[in-house]
């Protein structure tokens, strides 16, 4: 009983805008942050193996590619945080007209920059 | 977790067993609620400079509520990970792979999460 259904999603069908471009947003930084839960798993076993291993770890972590991905890393976090508070306050049936949408959404991504911004001065100054 | 229950609309689709869902959503909400603090809790820690060197970060480890909070931590994002990929491979992965995909989600999660654990466990008992 197989027949060509339309199947989910229909990405192509629709204009690009806030809305869709945070939700795949939340997504990507969803699966950045797997592959980082992972890399923290790593970086305990570096700890766990010695202070030799764990120099090794901070090391690449102070490299030039290690800095930029761990900036990244922390855009994904505070973005997916944020992000994911406005799903739970919209589970629990609240903002969920199209005005407040777009205006929590514009929140996320103003307050995702500032804390990325905020955490990176804290760190270096 | 309830038993895996095939109501008569499902049998008829051909669609499998329903009822975990619900408990999918639910779970996925509590693991996002509890991530809130712990990764909060984790990055005020690193920036703070908890774990710059290996003596540090056995200090640091060492004392039970930072121990208890990153096992916490290990637990609820592997667990959150693990079902948010399944979300996506359902979402977007049409053919007969799509199920080898989520094992493998499944299998590399708990492997993460088991593996994070034990180091953890290792870096604050062994000192």
């Amino acid at each position: 009983m197989k027949y060509p259904r339309p199947q989910s999603p229909n990405m192509q069908n629709y204009r690009p805008q806030l809305t869709s471009a945070m939700s795949f947003g939340h997504r990507l930084s969803g699966v950045a942050l797997s592959l980082l839960a992972f890399g923290l798993a790593a970086w305990l076993v570096a700890g766990a193996a010695g202070p030799v291993a764990f120099d090794y770890a901070q090391a690449a972590m102070h490299s030039i590619a290690g800095r930029m991905i761990l900036v990244l890393a922390s855009w994904a976090v505070f973005y997916h945080l944020c992000n994911g508070i406005r799903h739970l306050i919209w589970d629990s049936v609240h903002a969920f007209e199209l005005r407040n949408i777009y205006a929590g959404g514009w929140a996320v991504v103003v307050t995702s920059l500032v804390l990325t911004c905020a955490l990176w001065a804290w760190v270096l100054i | 977790m309830t038993e895996p229950r095939i109501t008569p609309y499902s049998a008829a689709r051909g669609l499998g067993a329903a009822g975990h869902a619900a408990s999918h959503w639910w779970v996925q909400r509590v693991s996002a609620i509890a991530l809130v603090p712990l990764i909060l809790w984790l990055g005020w820690a690193l920036a703070g400079g908890s774990a710059t060197d290996h003596e540090a970060l056995t200090l640091w480890l060492e004392a039970p509520i930072n121990l208890i909070l990153m096992i916490l931590l290990l637990i609820a994002a592997f667990h959150h990970a693990a079902l948010g990929l399944q979300a996506i491979a359902e979402d977007y992965i049409h053919s007969r792979a799509r199920f080898a995909v989520i094992a493998c989600i499944q299998l590399a999660c708990v492997a993460g999460g088991a593996t994070g654990i034990v180091a953890t466990l290792l870096i604050a008992l062994k000192a």
